[in-house]
C-alpha cells in the first residue's frame, strides 16, 4: 500500500509543476486532471474509497468538463492549423506518461492482490453516510443553499443580453 | 495491513497547496488561477482525509464532500466570471480587471 501511495503522490506533485507551468491551457488541464487523478489513487491507499470515487466522478469528471468547455469557447476561432497543432504528441505525451503509471498501480493492485483484502484502517462509505445525514445534516442544508446561490449566479453572469438598441448595447451589458 | 503514514499524507498536501498557491502568485492568466486554486482546495481537502484516516473518523470525508460541493459552486460562478470578462474586454488578463469602474 505504501508504495502505491509514494508513486501516486510522486505523479501528483509532477503533474502538479506541470500545471503551472504550462501556458497552453488544454495541456495545463491535461495534467490536471492526472493530478486529481492520482490524488484519487492517494486517497484509496489512505483508507477512504468513497471520497476517492467522488474524487474521479466530480473532480476529474464534472469540473474539468466545465473546465474543457471554457476553454473551447475561449477561442472559438480555432482553425485546422491549430487543431492539428493540439494532436502533436508534444502536448499529449507527458499526461499520457503520467496516466499509464497510474494504470500500471492499478494493474499492480488489481493482479498483485494486494488490494484483494481490504485494509483493517479503511472507513467504509456507510460510516460517511451517517456520519454525513447525522450531525451534519444542517451542513447539507447550507451546501445546498451554496449550489442553488451558484447556479442562480452563474446564470445571470453567463447570460447573453438582448441587445434591443445597437447603440446603447455596450452599456446594456452593465453586468460584466 | 496498514495504509500509509498520515505525516506523509500532510506533507504532500502540503506541497500541492504550495504550487497551488505558486500558480496563484506567479500566473497572470484567470483560467490559470482558478486551477491553482482547484489545486489548493484540493491539497486542503487531502489533509482533511489524511487527518480523518489518522484517527479513524469519518468527519474528514465529510468535510472532505463539504470541500467539493465549494469547489463545484466558486468553479460554476468563477467560468462564468471569466466567460463575462472575455464578453466584454476581450482579455483574460487579471490585471485588466483592475481596470474596470462602477
Amino acid at each position: 500500500v505504501t508504495v502505491v501511495f509514494y508513486i501516486s503522490a510522486l505523479v501528483a506533485v509532477l503533474a502538479t509543476v506541470m500545471v503551472v507551468t504550462r501556458s497552453n491551457a488544454v495541456h495545463a488541464l491535461l495534467y490536471l486532471i492526472v493530478s486529481l487523478l492520482s490524488v484519487a489513487m492517494v486517497f484509496y491507499a489512505l483508507g477512504a474509497p468513497f471520497v476517492a470515487a467522488l474524487e474521479i466522478i466530480i473532480y476529474a469528471g464534472a469540473i474539468m468538463v466545465l473546465f474543457v468547455f471554457v476553454v473551447m469557447m475561449l477561442n472559438v476561432t480555432a482553425s485546422q492549423a491549430r487543431e492539428r497543432l493540439w494532436l502533436a504528441p508534444r502536448g499529449w505525451i507527458g499526461p499520457a506518461v503520467l496516466a499509464a503509471v497510474l494504470a500500471g498501480e492499478l494493474f499492480y493492485t488489481l493482479v498483485g492482490g494486494e488490494f484483494s483484502t481490504p485494509p483493517t484502517a479503511m472507513i467504509a462509505p456507510q460510516q460517511v453516510g451517517a456520519t454525513l445525514f447525522g450531525p451534519y445534516v444542517l451542513g447539507v442544508e447550507l451546501a445546498s443553499l451554496l449550489l442553488l446561490a451558484a447556479l442562480v449566479g452563474a446564470f445571470h453572469l453567463g447570460r447573453q443580453e438582448p441587445t434591443a438598441t445597437q447603440g446603447r448595447s455596450h452599456h446594456d451589458n452593465g453586468a460584466c | 495491513m496498514t495504509t500509509a503514514p498520515v505525516e506523509h499524507g500532510l506533507l504532500l498536501a502540503a506541497m500541492l497547496f504550495g504550487l497551488g498557491l505558486l500558480g496563484v502568485l506567479v500566473r497572470r492568466n484567470l483560467l490559470f488561477l482558478l486551477m491553482s486554486v482547484e489545486i489548493m482546495l484540493n491539497a486542503a481537502g487531502l489533509a482533511f482525509v489524511a487527518a480523518g484516516s489518522r484517527w479513524q473518523q469519518p468527519d474528514g470525508q465529510v468535510m472532505f464532500l463539504f470541500i467539493l460541493t465549494m469547489a463545484a459552486a466558486e468553479v460554476a460562478v468563477g467560468l462564468a466570471l471569466i466567460l463575462c470578462l472575455h464578453r466584454c474586454g476581450k482579455t483574460i488578463d487579471a490585471d485588466a480587471a483592475s481596470k474596470m469602474r462602477g
